[in-house]
């Protein structure tokens, strides 16, 4: 059996590279997928754990990050649309209208 | 006699016409405005004498409760009035000399800008007046005295432009709220030694008392603060600054202060408490002092003033001095009937006074009148009755009073009795300087008075030749002056006394009444009458002397004495000292310590400081949000990560 820290690194592996992705790609839609990268990473230490303690719990929390992922991703899709719609453009650099 | 129910209207009508005339006066006519305050005054003193004619002895005193105003636990205090013999007498003095007063406004006050307001003002002085000495209650007479406080500060600074008015108005205030300080304290002690302010209760609970005659008790301080609130309204010293610079106000205010409210509201109030006063000796004997200090140091000032309505006003400190001194010696009744005869002839004294200064275009200045006798022969006439009057010649209302006072001051030491002759001597001479500087010799004044500097009411200017008055303002004089001839007659075999014995004498404690008029006999009476009469004909010999005879002679006095003629001519420079030990440590320890130090070093510091704070954290802090998804995302995973590695050092530990 594969032991549990070899899940938890590949998860944190995951997590970090969401984390980078969003800080560092301008992008809207790249930005949105590294959130996504994000959730997974957590969904895989979830299923982890879940797996070595026989809890169904876990389990059960994936299903509830990906149904919020997915909701998350139609209202997203929709906003980042919108704000093309009007901006013209998908660099989150040009988009601060609410700068001080 | 039923008592009489309309008792509380009194009050309230001149109030109504304080009211008309103050909220719609603007808009209506001087016709209009003059009939209703004259209607409401008039009212008010029709009104008192119908039910002084009604009224009985023997259903004295008689009590009216109006409304509850003030019900807590056991204390209480409401709307009520009260009448026997004292206030009976009160409420005819304040309504019949203020409604002469209010006659007399009608001609000298026409050309005013602020008729109407002068009228309402009057108006109401006349409402606390009345609440005062109608009051069942000190609390209740507290609130006329407080509104006597605040009608006088609105009459002074009547002229409000002009700003030795508006600071006279204010100096009356202010040191009339010293006084009030005072009298507010004694009520303190009072409710909580007696748990009531009513007057029956009141007097009936403290009549258990014994006098303090040893040491000094809660009654000895009542009565001391109760003097401190009369010092203050009835101008005695220390607190007599206010009194001459009221004369800033109109005459009529004058009059009506001086007359009829006002500073006789003290006199009332000590007679009043006669009960505390009299089981409170201490506080008695420091009355009489002062009021005999009082008398013959404010008649030394008037020696020397040269303007009429000053002269007049110290005259006026100097008679309040010996209804105190009146009322120290015990003579209560005797107080209050030289307040009245005083009401008569002082009231008579202003307004004659200002129609001397209506006549000749508002110079106050008596070196520059002279003569006006043939100008204005019914001023003079009257003016005459009164200063004869005042100087206590016989039979006139003065000399009875006086004499009274003076009898009833013999039989208690005659160390007052003397001073209170010296004074008598003074006050002759100085009115009778008065008359010959006004009335004697020729006219000193300039044909024409373009400037109004003082007493400016209106007239056009080429102000020609002295002339008489009007007789809407001639009427009231003719009446005083009929007053102050035969008023003193009411004094006749004690009348006056006996018919405010029951106030004076019911309660008082059996022991302490002593046998005053039969101890030194008829003859001894004789002789002091005999002694204050001739001096007083003695100051009127000496003014003749020197203001008729012999003009240039004052001047010379004048210089010999130097330095003391110049120290009464600058009235002691008592104005000078308060303002010096008072006045000046105040403003300045208030600009230095509390303006600079507390409110701009502390308050306005701690507020402006911290404001600053805030916006300069602020200034750094705002770099923070700059707009940027990616920077805000960054705090966001910085915060983060600062949560996990606390969260892991802490686990490790």
């Amino acid at each position: 059996m594969v032991p549990i820290s070899y899940y938890l690194v590949l998860s944190g592996i995951l997590f970090v590279c969401g984390v980078l992705g969003f800080l560092i790609k301008r992008n809207i839609i790249t930005i949105f997928m590294s959130i996504e990268l994000m959730l997974n990473g957590v969904n895989l230490s979830f299923v982890a754990f879940a797996a070595q303690w026989h809890a169904l719990s876990g389990q059960v929390f994936v299903f509830f990050v990906m149904v919020v992922a997915a909701a998350e991703a139609a209202v997203g899709l929709a906003i980042i649309i919108a704000v093309y719609r009007t901006r013209e453009t998908l660099n989150v650099d040009q988009v601060n209208l609410l700068k001080l | 006699m039923t008592p009489n129910p309309y008792l509380w209207l009194i009050p309230i009508l001149p109030l109504a016409g304080a009211a008309i005339n103050g909220f719609l006066g603007r808009q209506s006519s001087k016709k209009a405005i003059s009939a209703i305050a004259l209607t409401f005054c008039g009212g008010a003193f029709l009104l008192a004498l119908w039910i002084a004619i009604g009224f009985s002895s023997a259903s004295a005193p008689y009590y009216f409760d109006l409304a509850h105003w003030l019900r807590s636990g056991d204390f209480r205090a409401d709307f009520s009035f009260y009448l026997d013999q004292l206030s009976l007498v009160m409420m005819l003095v304040v309504t019949g000399v203020g409604f002469l007063i209010h006659i007399y406004s009608v001609g000298y006050m026409w050309d005013d800008d602020g008729y109407y307001r002068f009228m309402a003002y009057l108006n109401l002085f006349m409402f606390f007046m009345l609440t005062l000495v109608l009051a069942k209650n000190y609390l209740m007479m507290f609130i006329g005295w407080e509104g006597v406080g605040l009608a006088s500060y609105l009459l002074i600074g009547f002229w409000f432009t002009k700003d030795s008015a508006a600071a006279a108005g204010k100096k009356a205030f202010i040191v009339n709220r010293i006084g009030d300080f005072g009298f507010l304290i004694a009520l303190f002690l009072m409710i909580q030694h007696f748990g009531t302010l009513d007057f029956p209760k009141l007097f009936e609970k403290i009549q258990t008392y014994s006098p303090e005659t040893a040491g000094v008790g809660f009654l000895t301080a009542i009565g001391l603060l109760l003097m401190v609130g009369a010092c203050g309204k009835s101008a005695q010293i220390p607190l007599y600054v206010w009194l001459p610079d009221a004369m800033e106000g109109p005459t009529p205010v004058s009059a009506l202060i001086h007359a009829a409210t006002m500073v006789t509201a003290g006199v009332y109030m000590v007679a009043r408490s006669h009960v505390i006063f009299e089981r409170a000796p201490t506080a008695l004997t420091v009355v009489a002092i002062i009021g005999t200090l009082t008398a013959l140091f404010a008649a030394t000032i008037g020696i020397a003033q040269t303007d009429i309505k000053k002269v007049l006003a110290y005259s006026t400190v100097s008679q309040l001095g010996y209804m105190f001194m009146a009322c120290g010696v015990g003579a209560f009744s005797a107080g209050i009937f030289h307040l009245m005869t005083h009401a008569f002839f002082k009231g008579l004294l202003f307004l004659a006074a200002g129609s001397v200064i209506h006549g000749i275009g508002g110079e106050q200045d008596m070196r520059k009148m002279g003569g006006l006798r043939l100008y204005m022969p019914w001023t003079f006439s009257v003016m005459g009755i009164a200063t004869l009057a005042i100087a206590g010649i016989p039979p006139l209302a003065g000399f009875w009073s006086k004499d009274e006072i003076l009898a009833q001051a013999f039989n208690t030491s005659w160390v007052y009795w003397l001073i209170g002759v010296v004074t008598a001597f003074i006050t002759s001479f100085y009115m009778f300087r008065l008359m010959y500087m006004t009335f004697g010799g020729d006219y000193r004044g300039a044909p024409a008075h373009d400037a109004h500097a003082h007493d400016s009411h209106g007239h056009g200017p080429g102000h020609g030749e002295p002339h008489e008055s009007p007789w809407v303002m001639l009427g009231p004089l003719v009446v005083l002056a009929i007053l102050s001839l035969f008023g003193g007659f009411v004094g006749w075999g004690n009348h006056f006394e006996h018919f405010l014995d029951p106030v004076f004498k019911a309660a008082a404690e059996p022991g302490m009444q002593e046998p005053a008029r039969e101890a030194g006999g008829k003859a001894l009476e004789y002789i002091l009458m005999g002694i204050s009469v001739s001096v007083a004909a003695l100051g009127w010999l000496l003014a003749h002397l020197l203001y008729s005879s012999r003009p240039q002679l004052p001047g010379r006095i004048a210089e010999s004495l130097g330095g003391l003629y110049k120290a009464v001519a600058n009235k002691y420079y008592v104005d000078e000292l308060y303002a010096l030990l008072f006045v000046k440590p105040l403003v300045d320890g208030s600009t230095t310590i509390l303006w600079h130090g507390v409110d701009q070093g502390v308050i306005d510091a701690a507020v402006n400081d911290s404001a600053d704070a805030a916006r300069h954290v602020s200034d750094e802090v705002r770099h923070m949000q700059s707009g940027n998804l990616r920077s805000y995302a960054g705090w966001v995973a910085a915060g983060g990560a600062l949560v996990i590695a606390y969260m892991v050092w802490m686990g490790v530990r």
